[in-house]
């Protein structure tokens, strides 16, 4: 992703900002109401010290833990999955309906039986994540063009080589659409598993900062959040890049040439 | 299949599967259905060892079902297929490479890596593996794009690359299924002589599927014609060979008024097969 592909997004970001800027000052907008940008960033400033830096740190390393779990039972689950017709029967149907389950009914429910630790929030980021990973490597796996496994049989190769050489590889963009996806919704899951109960993470700053009516925190944490949600997004993007560089990504790539 | 190319054919022993016992390939009685369509019904071809098939007929007759029978891939619903003498699936395919009409190139691997695996397949490391395809790469004419991958290169390239990992698999029985079907005809032409050099140089049980009669009779020394759906072999006629490689030699040979008669007696047999 090079500087000429992403200043359109800046621009667009910046005019977003003065916009916003103009429109607190102008029309007077108190603080607690829609705090102006500028107040959002001495916020962060000075609350950095006190209050942001640990709850940054207790937030990302949910993120950071939750995306890996996920990451690895996903690729993990999508791989049986794909070797065994009977368990994708079985457990496919169960998948779905896990997605069907409200996060914010079953945050609060994990709270209770697992206290404040990181263990809720880990659940919570790992359930969200996980899905586009196990239905991108199952996809992935399922659309790889048969006329390549037969290939591979007529040159000695056997169910692993098959797998390792072919198979996986072959399903490696779809795996990758599976991850930015997990990796957007990541920070979701964490702040969710902090607003159900948390003694530390930007969740429960914000949880604090609503009622306090700390509106200039509050976005303080949403910018915090998003820049981390933004580098998560970067490094699977780059991870990519390094894996497949054989494959076009839509998401960086401005035009075909 | 390595040492063959400097030394002299090892002597034939009977506790080597690999090695042609007489008959290449046989085939009796062979049907195959799929859902309600007959798609081969009671094939019989004889492929003695070292000789070339061409087999030619109308889309759709099951040619490419019979190669992927004959390979193993699939089995027939009745009648055999003997391969070098091998009756069971698994046993035809450790004898044949197959090789469609799609390069089936992997797009994240170069030319090297490409034709390498089958000896990967077989065990053999990354290393050993190059080291020994490295010397079919200089005789393809790939060695300087070792490196480049597929999509980097024209489609006849793709095709030889495609054809050198078939090589490397180190079988003694190819079935090619169109390997030339995609290319333009001034490419094709020059991938047929390749071929015809090729195949003098290191004989082997070839079969091959084509649209084409004059690629069927320019490179088989028999070429049977198969009927409409459902296939089954209603002619066949012996090719007597030709001398000399490259384009001269080909445009004199398709300008023999034997094989202009022999291309007429085929492309009627195929008229009536339709």
């Amino acid at each position: 992703m090079t500087a000429t592909r992403l200043w359109p997004s800046v621009l667009v970001g910046a005019v977003l900002l003065g916009a916003w800027e103009f429109v607190t000052r102008v029309l007077h907008v108190e603080e607690y109401i829609l705090p102006a940008p500028d107040q959002v960033a001495t916020t962060l400033v000075d609350r950095w010290g006190s209050t942001l830096r640990s709850a940054t740190w207790v937030t990302l390393t949910e993120i950071v833990l939750g995306f890996a779990i996920s990451v690895a039972a996903g690729l993990a689950l999508g791989c049986a999955l794909h070797f065994s017709a009977a368990a994708r029967r079985a457990l496919y149907p169960l998948l779905i309906g896990s997605q069907t389950i409200p996060i914010v009914v079953i945050a609060p429910i994990l709270a209770i039986i697992f206290g404040y630790s990181i263990t809720p929030k880990l659940i919570l980021v790992a359930l969200i994540c996980f899905f586009p990973v196990v239905i991108g490597t199952l996809d992935g796996l399922a659309s790889v063009d048969p006329e390549l496994v037969r290939m591979m049989r007529t040159l000695h190769g056997r169910r692993v080589a098959i797998f390792t050489r072919v198979e996986f590889p072959a399903a490696l963009p779809s795996v990758f659409t599976g991850l930015r996806l997990a990796a957007a919704y990541a920070a979701t899951g964490a702040v969710f598993g902090e607003y159900s109960g948390a003694s530390d993470g930007l969740g429960h700053v914000m949880r604090q900062g609503v009622p306090q009516l700390q509106s200039a925190l509050v976005f303080a944490a949403i910018v915090l959040l998003t820049a981390m949600s933004v580098v998560l997004f970067a490094l699977v993007n780059g991870a990519e890049r390094l894996l497949v560089p054989w494959h076009r990504n839509p998401t960086r790539e401005g035009n075909t040439r | 299949m390595f040492a063959r190319r400097s030394s002299p054919p090892p002597a034939r022993s009977s506790s080597d599967p690999l090695q042609p016992v007489g008959t290449g390939v046989e085939l009796h009685r062979v049907a195959k259905r799929f859902g309600q369509t007959d798609a081969v019904a009671g094939a019989d071809l004889t492929v003695p060892a070292h000789s070339r098939l061409g087999i030619v007929g109308p889309s759709g007759c099951g040619k490419s079902t019979l190669l992927s029978m004959i390979c193993g891939l699939t089995d027939p619903d009745a009648g055999t297929i003997d391969v070098l003498g091998a009756a069971d699936a698994p046993g035809r395919l450790a004898r044949c490479a197959w090789m469609p009409q799609r390069d089936l190139l992997l797009p994240w691997r170069g030319v090297l890596a490409n034709a390498r695996i089958p000896l990967e397949n077989q065990g053999l490391s990354r290393r050993e593996a190059s080291r020994r395809v490295q010397p079919l790469l200089d005789r393809f004419g790939l060695a300087e794009f070792a490196d480049h991958r597929p999509a980097q290169l024209s489609g006849g390239m793709r095709q030889r690359v495609s054809f050198l990992r078939t090589v490397a698999a180190g079988k003694p029985v190819l079935l090619l299924d169109e390997p030339f079907g995609a290319l333009d005809s001034i490419t094709r032409a020059d991938l047929q002589d390749w071929l015809r050099a090729m195949l003098a140089d290191e004989p082997r049980t070839v079969v091959l599927v084509t649209h084409d009669v004059e690629e069927a009779l320019l490179l088989c020394d028999r070429v049977v014609v198969m009927s409409a759906r459902p296939g089954r072999v209603v002619a066949s006629v012996d090719v007597p060979p030709y001398a000399g490689t490259g384009a001269a030699a080909r445009r004199a040979r398709l300008a023999d008024p034997d094989f202009v008669a022999l291309r007429d007696t085929v492309l009627a047999h195929l008229e009536a097969a339709r």
